[in-house]
């Protein structure tokens, strides 16, 4: 692991964490040895380090979560912050407030971290524009779910010691998913190919212009990938109709024992969660040996103490 | 001769007249009296009693004339008042303005017409002319009352903000139409392909995790009420395309006038300086409808105006409150408000580039939108009413939204150094506004 040493020598400066678009190979490889550092701490039997002690993150969430919101808690938790819950079913506009009314609430709160999801693109970005804490993205619209992306990596990266060379398969509903946007961002910086697969009508427009190759087909790409990534089908943002039935998107798109039997041995199957099981995913194969998904959560929890830890610390040095 | 202005020594452009020259002009009782040189107009000669304005190495051209404005009133006031845009257009050199009838309520019958006029009369600064709706709460199912509201001085229809969606209302809007000689103009946005876009359809907007608007939305109506236009002889119909934004709207104007079809267009000054890649911050000041399209749309727009196949210079100037334009980018009003730098945004995208010079700019911006709206109005000819914008071409300006006169602020363009300074606006012989 050469660029992992290398990485040892990089300082890191961001102290918000808005996208992995932005971010070069260095940085992603950079909190990937970082949350190495605390994935130890989970195995402790004092679960609790002091980096944060006396900090406050504040846990945003405008969009229902349950295991982001709790990973980032417990994350926060685990490096002695302080955490205070705010969720808003609401969008801020049916409430009357402004966005920028919000924040400069939070901000007059002395508030340190701000954990944020919101159902619109762009929000984390608007928000680390105008008040002084950290923004940490937790899910933005369609746009990007960086700590997704980053515990997805880390993950490939655990098991296969790199992501240099590997083929990943992203199955779904590209168009609504910022998953997969996150993903493709970090697993082609570390040097992966990524195909988007989904039926054409969920695929984003110009797509041409990512680095990724698309397919319409699962059938055709299920035996050359290293790791298979399902989506979630979101009902809740699904506009129109774009496939005829649940049954027909399963009969192409889901990935059954049957088509496990194609596939690559060793081949890693993940899935951001929650999985709609039997739609998506084949229960066998969702609870199957090759099914890393419950690694996927565990690996989260320690790339999101490594980005509080490195946003804390960049804000620290800055002021 | 009771009141007389003498503007002197200024190059006098009149694109409606052919004139392009260093000369004066003679305003007597609030109408243009004379223009020409004084040693050869004898008109000229004699005045030196009333007021002089020396203008030398300035432009002295028609008052400008913007057929596409959002003055909010009634309705929305704390976003503008025809009395705060219409200040806020008269020192931006511009002497008529139509304000869009999507407010609240819509101009919908010969009562609200009056309405805005009165306000415009009131306030004293601009003309203030309005369109109407075409159809009823722009719900685009009912005709409003045309006839009517046309009789009280409306200049055109439009239900912008929306398009026309169903042909055959369109298509009964047109031959209605026809009874009158009015102008009926479409915001081309078939919300079929618009969806719940808040953005162009693309890269940007896939990166950005934004719904797309596709540029088809724009480009099928267009293709759609030219053929409707095509079923009407030329003399009894006029047909207007509000802020085209796309290649493929432009490939379609291009069409239809070489086909001689009665339609005009019109651009605005963001989708001639602006593209989509500005969307990349989420910075709401930059969500307006039409979109900010591709650099090949821009390029599209500037080759239709190089070739003349634009009809009027327009702001769409759309104010905003800041408190709406603070909201995340999906929830955000769309609109720019551009009036006051509109001219110094037009130098920038056409003079500086050498896609027209100042009688073309000139031309687009008084002669050629008063003959869309019909009104005598955008040029110098003996015994017009006197509007007169005086211009320094060259003086440079820093664009603050700080200074504005309008209401808001929602103005991605502050902080742009431009070039085109307004120095005076004369509205009927009477001076409006001065530097």
């Amino acid at each position: 692991m050469a660029l992992k040493r290398k990485s040892k020598q990089f300082k890191w400066h961001r102290k918000h964490l808005l996208g992995l678009r932005e971010l070069s190979a260095e940085e992603i490889t950079y909190i990937l040895d970082t949350a190495e550092g605390f994935e130890q701490i989970s195995t402790r039997s004092v679960k609790k380090a002091p980096p944060l002690r006396g900090k406050v993150v504040v846990n945003l969430f405008f969009e229902d979560s349950t295991r982001t919101r709790n990973s980032f808690a417990l994350a926060a938790n685990r490096l002695s912050a302080d955490v205070i819950e705010f969720t808003e079913k609401a969008s801020s506009v049916s409430k009357g407030e402004t966005l920028l009314d919000t924040a400069r609430n939070l901000e007059a709160m002395g508030i340190d971290i701000v954990v944020i999801r919101h159902s619109a693109g762009g929000v984390p970005r608007f928000l680390s524009r105008n008040i002084n804490a950290c923004v940490v993205n937790a899910g933005d619209g369609f746009c990007e779910h960086p700590t997704q992306g980053l515990l997805d990596v880390y993950t490939i990266r655990k098991i296969r010691g790199t992501l240099e060379g590997l083929k990943i398969a992203i199955v779904g509903d590209i168009e609504h998913s910022r998953v997969a946007r996150s993903d493709m961002w970090a697993m082609t910086k570390l040097g992966a190919e990524v195909i988007f697969v989904g039926p054409p009508t969920l695929i984003p427009a110009q797509v041409n212009r990512l680095p990724v190759k698309v397919s319409y087909s699962l059938d055709e790409v299920i035996e050359k990938v290293d790791v298979i990534n399902m989506l979630r089908i979101q009902f809740e943002r699904l506009g129109g109709n774009p496939f005829p039935s649940i049954r027909e998107y399963s009969h192409y798109f889901g990935l059954t024992v049957e088509r496990m039997k194609r596939t690559k041995p060793g081949i890693m199957v993940m899935h951001p969660g929650p999985i709609n099981r039997g739609l998506e995913m084949e229960s066998e194969v969702a609870d199957g040996d090759n099914s890393v998904i419950l690694q996927q959560v565990a690996n989260g929890l320690a790339v999101r103490m490594a980005v509080l830890f490195l946003v804390n610390q960049a804000a620290a040095q800055t002021s | 001769m009771n009141c007389e202005l003498l503007i002197k020594n200024g190059r006098v452009i009149d694109p409606a007249n052919g004139i392009d020259k260093k000369c004066d002009v003679l305003i007597v009782d609030e109408k243009i009296a004379a223009v020409g040189e004084k040693t050869q107009d004898p008109s000229l000669k004699t005045q030196d009693k009333g007021m002089v304005i020396d203008a030398a190495g300035k432009l002295v051209v028609p008052g400008l004339i913007d057929i596409h404005v959002h003055f909010r009133e009634p309705g929305d006031e704390e976003e503008e008042t025809i009395a705060s845009g219409s200040t806020a257009a008269v020192a931006a050199g511009f002497t008529s303005v139509v304000c869009m009838p999507n407010t609240n309520p819509v101009i919908e019958n010969e009562t609200d017409v009056e309405y805005i006029h009165r306000k415009g009369r009131k306030t004293r600064k601009t003309h203030v002319y309005t369109m109407g709706a075409i159809t009823k709460g722009l719900a685009g199912v009912e005709l409003a009352e045309m006839g009517l509201m046309a009789e009280a001085g409306a200049v055109g229809f439009t239900d912008d903000g929306e398009g026309v969606q169903d042909p055959a209302v369109m298509l009964r809007a047109l031959k209605y139409a026809a009874m009158f000689d009015v102008f009926v103009a479409q915001h081309c946005q078939d919300n079929g392909f618009t969806g719940n876009g808040v953005m162009n359809s693309g890269y940007y907007s896939t990166i950005l995790g934004l719904p797309g608007i596709d540029p088809l939305g724009e480009e099928a109506m267009l293709w759609r009420d030219i053929q409707l236009v095509k079923k009407f002889p030329p003399e009894r119909i006029r047909y207007h395309a509000q802020h085209i934004s796309t290649a493929g709207s432009v490939e379609l104007i291009r069409a239809a006038k070489k086909d001689s079809l009665p339609i005009t267009c019109e651009v605005t000054p963001h989708h001639l300086l602006l593209t989509e890649e500005c969307c990349a911050e989420y910075d709401t000041n930059y969500k307006v409808n039409p979109p900010l399209r591709g650099a090949k749309d821009v390029e599209a727009l500037k080759q239709a105006i190089a070739e003349g196949l634009v009809d009027a210079l327009v702001t769409d100037h759309a104010p905003h409150l800041q408190s709406e334009k603070e909201l995340e980018f999906l929830a955000a009003p769309f609109g720019i408000a551009s009036l006051e730098c509109a001219l110094g945004l037009y130098v920038r995208a056409l003079i500086e580039p050498g896609i027209l010079d100042w009688p073309g700019l000139i031309r687009l911006m008084t002669e050629r939108p008063a003959k869309i709206i019909g009104i005598d109005k955008g040029t110098l000819g003996i015994g017009k009413q006197a509007d007169i914008t005086i211009i320094a071409p060259d003086a440079e300006y820093e664009i603050d939204v700080n200074k504005f006169r309008s209401k808001s602020r929602n103005c991605p363009y502050h902080g742009w150094k431009v070039k085109g300074k307004v120095e005076k606006t004369i509205v009927g012989g009477e001076i409006r506004f001065e530097a």
